[in-house]
């Protein structure tokens, strides 16, 4: 299998502080805001060499979402930061009216989503935000996999018209995709080249999609391993193709089943070509308190997991 | 340079345009827009007279104006068109199938005048502060106005936004208070009482003027002085006093009309009582 090297772990959080400080560079027309979350969300770099075009909202998320909304009318295009919780069921109705309804352009840029956050616990953890994000019509829902590809992702959104969900994490993780990888919004990666079965995987679960395909590999299985770094719009081209060779498939996502990617892609296999489809997610209820790979564990999103449902997925077919 | 006679010939044309819409959609918001029709004519004809040739949803190089509270939609649409930004034939088509005129306020149908979709509360003053702060990053001397309603104050989200107006000096806003003092369930001192408001105000730091809104001539001044009072380091709020249902007898301060369309007679009665000052639509 094509091997990928982990060029030295880094946190995601730290790709969109870094991709948002370039864009500032780049583009006199982005602004950030941020409610009370600089360091966390790492935008003190952009805050400290772009003053002007730093908004500190303060503990007050859907003022910020509303004034990010705002500043679109006058040609700004705004990123907003905050965690993933913050940054989604707080500010629902602020986005859906202000943002998507209103078709404007804003980046709701959303750090320590999933369970990978830790030890803050339940209420921190949001497993929702993918669904309640990818439901709103015309936004698009991107997951990046990790520090490169954030960075990148993190740039390739300004250039897009239209309001962007972009979701990221806390932990340092494996940091394998090339430097300077052109990010191409809805166009999913094909890591590995694989027979026997298709393993679609966002965010962190990239990695350890990657980790299980080896461990496939030594059991003489062929997984072929595909970044969803776009969940809207699903690349339906790339999924359908991938499953017409391979004839089953494994979502993993850092999200609740209800809601997440291995629901975008069961919906598009129900519909277009029907195959046995397991999938690698929280599965119906809340986090708590633990350090990432314990509740990636415990919650069935280790490496194990994903090569225990790529065995049921090859099992299930006829 | 239009006088305060031919602003109330306008406005009293826009509230026939009301009570012919809601009713000939069966459905809408009567009271509010009735109360709030002297200052909506007074911001488009004699204050901000935006140019509605050359409507841009970026509106840089204009003053602004943002409608928060979004059931007064009706008021507004009749505005926007008597002023010029789309035909009056179209008012007929309020809340109907595939009309741009959505039941609240909406940008997906393109609608000029237009810049952001509104009906669920609370949110207006936030997009006015973005938009007032766009202009600021852009070296825009224009302005941004923003009607709220008063019942809708009870959403915390306004509060936010006033302490952010205030504290980080957005001075090139006005924003103002559709101050009747009634909502849908009955009058804000029932349904939950908001205390004194321009103490509120200023004690989170606005530069809050006082305003009877159902009198055109106070109605110019005031606003004429509020745009004195921009560019001082301070937001300016104007509570502006009003009569839900103005112009209406038997709607006058009544919280039924938030919502409900007149039937035939009454809007027989209706019309009786507002001339037809510049043609129907």
């Amino acid at each position: 299998m094509t091997e990928y090297i982990n060029q030295g772990s880094k946190d995601t959080r730290s790709g969109f502080g870094e991709g948002l400080l370039e864009l500032g560079r780049q583009n006199p027309e982005v602004v950030a805001l941020c409610a009370d979350l600089t360091g966390s969300l790492k935008m003190d770099a952009f805050a400290r060499e772009f003053p002007d075009r730093f908004i500190q909202v303060g503990i007050a998320e859907a003022n910020m979402i509303c004034i990010a909304a705002g500043l679109t009318i006058g040609g700004k295009i705004p990123f907003t930061g905050t965690f993933a919780n913050f940054s989604t069921g707080r500010v629902y109705d602020q986005i859906r009216q202000s943002v998507a309804y209103s078709d404007k352009n804003v980046k709701i840029c959303a750090s320590h989503a999933g369970l990978t956050l830790g030890e803050d616990g339940a209420t921190h953890q949001n497993l929702e935000d993918i669904g309640m994000m990818k439901m709103l019509p015309g936004m698009t829902v991107i997951n990046p996999c990790d520090f490169n590809q954030t960075k990148a992702a993190t740039i390739a959104i300004a250039a897009h018209p239209g309001p962007v969900y972009l979701r990221f994490g806390r932990p340092k993780w494996p940091n394998f995709t090339p430097v300077g990888q052109p990010f191409v919004i809805g166009k999913a990666l094909l890591l590995n080249e694989g027979s026997d079965v298709s393993v679609f995987a966002t965010g962190h679960m990239v990695w350890n999609a990657l980790e299980a395909c080896k461990i496939l590999a030594g059991q003489g299985i062929s997984a072929e391993v595909i970044d969803i770094h776009t969940i809207k719009p699903l690349d339906e081209e790339a999924v359908l193709a991938s499953v017409g060779r391979t004839g089953c498939a494994v979502s993993a996502e850092e999200h609740m089943r209800n809601g997440g990617l291995g629901d975008s892609i069961a919906q598009l296999l129900s519909l277009k070509h029907p195959a046995p489809l397991e999938m690698v997610a929280v599965n119906d209820k809340f986090g708590e308190s633990g350090k990432p790979e314990e509740l990636l564990k415990k919650y069935g999103l280790d490496v194990p997991d994903i090569v225990a449902a790529a065995l049921k997925a090859i099992a299930r077919k006829q | 340079m239009l006088s305060i006679q031919e602003l109330e010939k306008i406005a009293t044309q826009v509230r026939r345009d009301i009570i012919r819409m809601v009713h000939g959609a069966s459905s809408g918001h009567p009271g509010g827009p009735l109360g709030s029709t002297d200052f909506l004519v007074a911001l488009y004809f004699k204050i901000m007279k935006p140019d509605p040739g050359k409507f841009t949803m970026d509106g840089v190089g204009e003053d602004l104006f943002f409608l928060s509270n979004g059931h007064l939609s009706a008021g507004w649409y009749s505005v926007l068109s008597r002023y010029g930004y789309f035909g009056t034939d179209e008012l007929g088509s309020f809340r109907k199938m595939g009309s741009r005129l959505q039941g609240h306020p909406a940008t997906a149908e393109g609608l000029p005048g237009i810049r952001m979709s509104s009906g669920s509360l609370g949110q207006g003053l936030s997009v006015s502060i973005g938009a007032a702060l766009a202009k600021k990053l852009n070296h825009d001397e224009h302005l941004v106005y923003c009607l709220m309603g008063d019942g809708e104050l009870q959403e915390g989200q306004n509060w936010e936004a006033l302490m952010f107006a205030a504290g980080n000096k957005v001075d090139n806003l006005i924003a103002v208070v559709d101050y009747n003092g009634v909502q849908i369930d009955g009058p804000n001192e029932k349904v939950l009482p908001m205390g004194d408001l321009r103490a509120k105000f200023e004690a989170f730091g606005w530069n809050v003027l006082p305003m009877y809104g159902n009198d055109m001539e106070e109605v110019v001044d005031t606003l004429k002085k509020a745009q004195w009072f921009t560019g001082q380091g301070q937001p300016v709020m104007i509570l502006m006093t009003t009569h839900m249902g103005f112009g209406v007898d038997f709607m006058t301060d009544d919280h039924e009309w938030h919502g409900v369309f007149p039937n035939d007679a009454q809007t027989k009665t209706a019309l009786e009582q507002l001339n037809e000052t510049l043609e129907d639509y």
